[in-house]
């Protein structure tokens, strides 16, 4: 039989489409199949108004089912027996006398009859349904009443042509479905198979390809952006693009900020010329089937020319006084009430993003005093110094705040800033860098085009970090509302991608829980974004990741190397080491290795193909090579372990073994800990177990 | 001739008539508005309290709404420091409530099918109130028209029944309707534009609220003011005689808190980090003038 489900809503936000559909989808066909009611395809439709579920090949009726049930021994009182005989429903004469393996016992055959797909379906229903997860849900029928995103309003409910009985806050199941607001009929009857049709016939077009493409068939060639294009696609069920224009003197305005306003505030498409500048047009999706007498396109027109027009008011309002005067103003603005205003966090930045600056110049080497007193000099004499457009940047970065343009439109703080920046002759360096220094503001996002940009966004976002974590704003959960992690995943996008060398972990101050914060954003981003085995990358961090670069580079390494004969049985067997050390509690500190000690055989051939190794390691030019180096080790340590008892009955033999073992794990532990390497044939199963449990 | 002038012109104040006749017809109490200033239509009493409790409720009325950090001394056309609302209220909402709004715009004269009408998502929320809702604001062609909220809660409080409530920027929806591009050319009645009628408001309490409102004194009021509503919120917590006690004049001093608490912020004197101390004292009251209210109902509904 086929299933049609129609859950008809007042408008659900767009955004919750999707979730709700795949919820709703798994846990109709995961319904259906552990009722045995068939494994069946389940497809799933929504549009604003309604959610829906289809199912073809339901099947109509459980099997029957055939349970054995033992009742009292042999040997029962007659009471007893006709008490369980009459709870069977049988009479006494109709049970049979079986072993159940153990002892002769009275029993009978209980047959259970498959119960009808739509009875179950009834009785499940209402509780799916209400169950489907919505971050924010309502109730609309009083005080205690059922949630859901927005209010039922009808539900269709069909097996074939038989209606599946049930009510979900009030409203019952039927075979009415309701079509477009104004274009189609409130109420019609639909059946399975004529549903989509009916549909149609009133306006609603049930599949999102369907309305996607409709407005893609627009002849005006506009930006495409998929995000804005999934919106209009669930917020419409019958769209239609149309075309609208705006005079071209508001293109004196920047480019971002009719973007911005078309994008955001309008959820227009912006229309470009083939060089990529705009042109004074837009197309806007509207939910009807036509604009014949171009009245909605005559108002859209009208709304966009008011908002251009408040724009413009605001960026002549803004120009009046310029960002380096504004730069005070901020000592009135609160960043955060235990972090002080906005101007303290400038004065914080425009120091730390020296100290970035003499990172890099120092390559490596620490940052003293002497030189952030010495860049502070060139700062101060130059114009046209890095440490100058870094910060002269800095300073400026954050007066935009105090504008009315950023005021209207907070998604383009820092763009109207740099804009600001160049229209009042900053250095073009100073612009960039200020333009650039919220990027990224999303992984797909890219990161700033200059070093001044790219030290200027870290310097901001550390600042932040530091600061929350200093006071105890700590995310927790899915609460974080300084939007830390995506500030901590914006530094390591930056300096991996940006090819920076900072001390990363130096700069988190011995701060010890924003160290593992930042530490779980690195994880997230080679794992994820970068695609690295979740145990490459615990095993690489583990050997350190101050700078982010030689992590990238260890784990380039680590999964080059990984796929050699060698290396995950040699990681097997540093697994084992680990353990062996850890079972001895055996530290190691201070002991040198005795040679006198070394028994020849596989001992001392470990011991000098370790020597070898390491001495090798010193030499060769790059960690890929180092780690095959290492990997060629493996025959050696198997043999050792083969032939050797590490737990000898002499404690100075043993404390021997134990510490070659220890320098063996230690040395070969500063690109990556192997031991962290999840193998298939560990070793030790369970000890091997324990540690990936970890 | 411009393509909005299809609609058939009507006037500022017919407009209105015609709302609050549509309203009227669907069993609502036609109120007049309320006179301590608010923000929003939601702040009086007639929705705030209102909402609250087991007693169904119905009402439409004009309400002005003062902001003072949205004066432009009349030189926006589109911003006002004090515009005129419609406010709705459906408790609880009947189940076509879309419907019948849909129905209302049509009695202004807006041919649904020729235009572009879409619901989007738009949560409310007050803090100061202690009020929020879901729900949407609805786009006609590309400008919002309306706020259409489910409340939830009130003064904290979990509503026993869900209103709806319809909040219709009247400046807005004429000017739409009359196709002109700035509220100040809004014919108000035949002859007689917006501007003849609200331009002087515009400018004169934009001078006061950016340029003279004295602060100290502003402050001295609000502290007056939340005095005044504390005392009387503490007597009504002592008071054996509930029934008659004054929470409707408390709330009138949290409004003037709420107004005073605007006025500051527009003239500057409010820093960010105040801002929330002070939103914080104000919903305080708001919320305890609430769980008064609810608590009298309860009272007024055993007498009765």
């Amino acid at each position: 039989m086929n299933l049609l489900l129609e859950i008809g809503v007042e408008e659900i936000p767009d955004s919750m489409l999707a979730g709700a559909l795949e919820y709703l989808g798994g846990a109709i066909a995961g319904l259906l199949k552990e009722h045995q009611l068939g494994e069946v395809l389940v497809r799933t439709d929504a549009t604003p108004r309604r959610l829906v579920v289809r199912a073809e090949g339901v099947i109509a009726r459980q099997p029957d089912s055939e349970e054995r049930v033992w009742g009292p021994g042999a040997s029962a009182p007659a009471a007893a027996v006709a008490g369980f005989a009459k709870k069977q429903g049988l009479a006494p004469e109709q049970l049979e006398i079986l072993s159940d393996g153990k002892a002769e016992k009275y029993s009978c055959v209980r047959k259970t009859e498959g119960r009808a797909a739509s009875k179950i379906l009834a009785d499940a229903l209402p509780q799916l349904v209400l169950k489907t997860p919505f971050p924010k849900s309502m109730y609309w029928t009083g005080k205690g009443g059922v949630r859901f995103i927005r209010p039922i309003r009808w539900i269709v409910a069909l097996l074939d042509d038989q209606l599946i009985p049930f009510e979900i806050a009030g409203v019952p199941s039927g075979n009415e479905s309701s079509g477009h607001r104004k274009l189609g009929a409130a109420r019609f009857p639909v059946t399975y198979e004529n549903y989509e049709q009916k549909l149609r016939e009133n306006f609603v077009i049930l599949s999102a390809e369907e309305r996607r493409a409709r407005i893609q068939a627009v002849p005006t060639k506009y930006k495409c952006d998929n995000d804005l294009l999934n919106t209009l696609v669930n917020l419409t069920e019958w769209p239609t693009p149309i075309t609208g224009t705006f005079d071209p003197e508001f293109l004196d305005l920047p480019k971002e900020v009719l973007m911005m306003v078309m994008r955001h505030h309008q959820k227009y498409f912006a229309v470009e010329t083939p060089d990529g500048n705009l042109e004074p047009k837009f197309v806007a999706v509207t939910n009807t089937d036509g604009d014949p007498d171009g009245l909605i396109r005559h108002g859209n027109e009208r709304v966009l020319r008011a908002r251009f027009n408040d724009a413009r008011f605001f960026w002549n309002a803004d120009q009046k006084r310029p960002l380096s005067e504004r730069v005070q103003d901020l000592a009135n603005v609160t960043f955060q009430a235990k972090l002080g205003t906005y101007y303290e966090k400038t004065e914080r930045m425009d120091e730390l993003v020296l100290i970035l600056l003499q990172h890099i110049a120092n390559a490596g080497k620490p940052v003293t005093d002497a030189d952030i007193t010495a860049a502070k000099m060139r700062y101060a004499l130059g114009t046209d110094s890095p440490e100058f457009y870094a910060v002269r940047a800095s300073r400026l970065s954050k007066a935009d705040l105090t504008t009315e343009l950023v005021k209207e439109f907070t998604e383009l703080q820092g763009i109207i800033g740099g804009l600001y920046a160049r229209v009042q002759g900053e250095p073009e360096e100073v612009a960039t860098a200020i333009y650039d220094h919220y990027k990224p503001v999303s992984m797909e996002d890219s990161v700033p085009r200059t070093l001044a940009g790219a030290l200027l966004s870290i310097a901001d976002k550390l600042d932040t970090l530091r600061g929350c974590f200093r006071v105890g704003l700590i995310p927790s959960g899915s609460k974080d509302p300084f939007a830390l992690r995506r500030a901590a995943q914006g530094i390591v996008k930056i300096l991996v991608e940006g090819k920076l060398r900072l001390p990363i972990q130096t700069l988190c101050e011995g701060n010890l829980q924003l160290e593992e914060f930042l530490a779980e954003r690195i994880r997230h981003y080679f794992r994820e974004i970068r695609g690295f085995k979740y145990d490459e990358v615990n095993a690489v961090l583990v050997s350190g990741w101050d700078d982010l670069l030689d992590v990238e580079e260890r784990l380039e390494a680590v999964r080059d190397v990984r796929p050699t004969e060698n290396f995950e049985p040699l990681a097997a067997s540093f697994k084992r080491i680990r353990n062996i050390l850890k079972q001895a509690q055996f530290e190691g500190l201070g002991d040198s290795l005795q040679d006198r000690l070394l028994e020849s055989g596989p001992e001392r051939e470990l011991y000098e193909a370790f020597e070898v190794t390491r001495l090798a390691c010193k030499v060769l030019p790059d960690y890929r090579s180092r780690l095959e180096q290492v990997a060629s080790l493996r025959p050696k340590v198997d043999t050792f372990f083969d032939k050797i008892l590490v737990n000898a009955p002499d404690p100075a033999v043993r404390r021997n073994r134990l510490t070659l073992l220890h320098h063996l794990l230690a040395e070969f532990s500063t690109i990556a800990d192997f031991s962290e390497i999840v193998t298939n044939s560990p070793p030790d199963q369970k000890m091997a177990s324990k540690e990936t449990n970890q | 001739m411009s393509p909005s002038s299809a609609l058939s012109p009507q006037s500022f104040q017919e407009i209105v008539f015609k709302l609050k006749k549509y309203w009227g017809d669907r069993g609502c109490i036609i109120q007049e508005p309320f006179d301590v200033e608010v923000g929003a239509g939601t702040s009086c009493p007639e929705t705030f309290l209102r909402a609250l409790g087991p007693k169904p409720y119905r009402t439409a009325y004009v309400q002005p709404s003062r902001r003072p950090a949205d004066g432009r001394y009349g030189d926006n056309p589109n911003r006002l420091y004090k515009h005129m609302q419609l406010q709705v209220v459906l408790k609880p909402t009947p189940a076509d409530v879309i419907e019948q709004y849909m129905g209302s715009l049509e009695a202004i004269g807006i041919d649904l099918r020729k235009h572009d009408l879409k619901l989007e998502e738009d949560n409310w929320e007050n803090p100061s109130l202690g009020a929020w809702g879901v729900g949407w604001q609805v786009m006609l062609d590309g400008l919002e028209i309306t706020q259409f909220t489910y409340f939830q809660q009130c003064g904290g409080i979990d509503l026993e029944l869900v209103p709806a409530e319809i909040t219709y920027g009247l400046e807005r929806l004429t000017a739409f309707l009359q196709g002109v591009d700035s509220v100040y050319d809004i014919e108000w009645t035949k002859g007689v534009k917006y501007r003849d009628v609200r331009y002087t408001d515009e400018l004169q309490y934009s001078v006061y609220n950016f340029e003279l409102a004295d602060i100290p004194t502003l402050w001295r009021l609000f502290e007056i003011h939340e005095n005044e509503a504390r005392r009387l919120l503490t007597l009504y917590s002592e008071t054996t005689d509930k029934k008659r006690f004054p929470l409707l004049a408390t709330y009138d001093h949290v409004l003037k808190c709420s107004h005073l608490f605007n006025t500051l912020d527009a003239r500057g004197a409010i820093s960010v980090t105040e801002r929330v101390g002070v939103i914080g004292r104000i919903r305080k009251l708001a919320v305890d003038v609430a769980e008064s209210w609810v608590d009298q109902s309860a009272e007024r509904e055993q007498a009765a």
